[in-house]
């Protein structure tokens, strides 16, 4: 593909087109994906996560400066939410990593969350291989503002960066399961505010409580990063869980759990692009679907006569 | 079956003007017309804004300008575009922009101008037409 070969040769344009093409999952995708798999597994990803106005576009805008600053490429997925009535988004992260534009070393690219619910587009994995596969030696991946169940980034990052704020909450609101526990380092900007110290304090003690799930002790950090306040210490705990994850091997085991899920995602979705296509097409699904939506049947006996019909079942698969 | 695709817009202020509620108002605006709207923020280079077009890979750029300096930025942003290869990229401008300037900028490759109090809908229709028109659909 012509595309891709200007991609891997290092041109913008093109690498731009091949994530739209992804983000729009365009008949081309696996073509796409295929020619492009073999140049992956070079970069080092980060997630940056957190609530809404927590700081995390600012942060990574002072990430990148301090990669760049080591001679490292950095490459940027921003994400905001999709509205869920017009379809539309307003995207807007960029705006606070302006230095960078003119940068050739940064590529950053926004992206709306289209429907997905885990604070990132499902597509947003397929991006990071493109971006990987241009050479970029560091890519950041933010997501939207989290609550506490959107964990998608705990998939895609190999490092993840949590950041809160000082009104995050007590020490209950860390105790709760979900987004505290998907950390790798916990940050706790705009630490000039009232309160920082405590929640400081109130995740080391949690970090200390809670299950060891590795020998990897999550750090906890404070930042003001519109001042450039503790972003060397974030850069050096990132730098130490890189090299914990080398050295003891977590990173390959990850990256393999990483490439299962990802195919499992790609098989679940493809027959579930083809059901939908044949609920459209196939006559005996969509009498099944008329006597559901009716109410002649429960939804649950339907769906067991389907799946007992061996012979339609086999019919269906063929034509997959 | 067929998705219809969000249009991707980039609003930007080039220039040195402060006065960014139109190019707010119109970032939401197009949000509810359903596009996926990026907003680049104040003072920005004609260089800047393409280089953002162009990874952000946008259909349309929407150009707005309250200093008087549109006669300069809005062709910079046109001919730019061109010089990277990213003709295709539909290039919308908003202001107080008179209306001899508006034929001059019409003639140097901008699609179409609004001044204030044009509708959002009237705006949006127009994007979608010029889209549409550009990619042949």
């Amino acid at each position: 593909m012509e595309l891709v070969k200007k991609m891997l040769a290092g041109s913008q344009q093109p690498l731009a087109r091949l994530i739209t093409m992804v983000e729009r999952e365009a008949p081309e995708v696996p073509e796409i994906m295929r020619q492009v798999y073999p140049h992956t597994g070079k970069a080092y990803c980060i997630g940056v996560t957190g609530p809404p106005g927590a700081g995390k576009s600012t942060l990574v805008d002072k990430l990148t400066s301090g990669f760049r600053k080591k001679g490292l490429s950095v490459g940027i997925i921003a994400v905001d939410p999709t509205s869920p009535f017009s379809g539309g988004a307003v995207l807007g992260d960029r705006i606070r990593m302006q230095q960078h534009y003119l940068d050739s070393g940064v590529f950053i690219r926004s992206m709306a969350t289209r429907g997905s619910h885990g604070g990132l587009p499902k597509t947003a994995k397929a991006v990071v291989k493109l971006l990987d596969a241009f050479g970029k030696d560091i890519i950041i991946v933010e997501t939207v503002g989290v609550g506490q169940t959107e964990l998608d980034i705990m998939e895609a990052a190999d490092t993840t960066v949590v950041v809160l704020v000082p009104e995050a909450g007590d020490a209950i609101q860390t105790m709760k399961a979900g987004l505290m526990e998907i950390a790798h380092i916990m940050v706790v900007n705009k630490a000039d505010r009232e309160g920082a110290d405590y929640l400081v304090c109130e995740l080391e003690a949690m970090v200390r409580m809670g299950p060891k799930r590795s020998d990897w002790l999550i750090p906890v950090l404070a930042t003001q990063a519109a001042f450039d306040v503790g972003i060397d210490a974030l850069m050096q705990e990132i730098e130490h869980h890189r090299v914990y994850l080398k050295t003891s091997g977590e990173l390959e085991q990850r990256r393999c759990e990483q490439r299962k899920s990802e195919f499992i995602e790609i098989v679940e979705q493809r027959i579930k692009e083809r059901l939908l296509n044949l609920v459209e097409n196939d006559g005996r699904m969509s009498a099944s679907v008329l006597r559901v939506k009716s109410g002649d049947i429960d939804p649950y006996s339907a769906a067991q006569e389907i799946l007992e019909n061996r012979e339609l079942l086999r019919e269906w698969l063929g034509k997959m | 079956m067929v998705k219809r695709e969000s249009i991707r817009v980039l609003i930007a202020k080039p220039g040195l003007d402060g006065h960014d509620r139109g190019a707010k108002v119109l970032t939401l605006g197009l949000r509810d017309e359903g596009m996926e709207v990026i907003y680049t923020g104040l003072r920005q280079t004609p260089d800047m804004i393409v280089q953002a077009a162009i990874q952000e890979d946008v259909d349309v750029i929407g150009l707005s300008c309250l200093s008087g300096a549109h006669n300069y930025l809005f062709p910079a942003v046109v001919d730019l575009l061109k010089a990277k290869g990213a003709k295709h990229i539909v290039v919308v401008g908003g202001g107080i922009i008179p209306q001899e300037d508006v034929l001059l900028l019409k003639s140097k490759g901008v699609e179409a101008l609004f001044g204030p109090g044009a509708p959002i809908r009237q705006i949006a229709d127009c994007i979608r037409a010029a889209v549409a028109g550009k990619s042949g659909v």
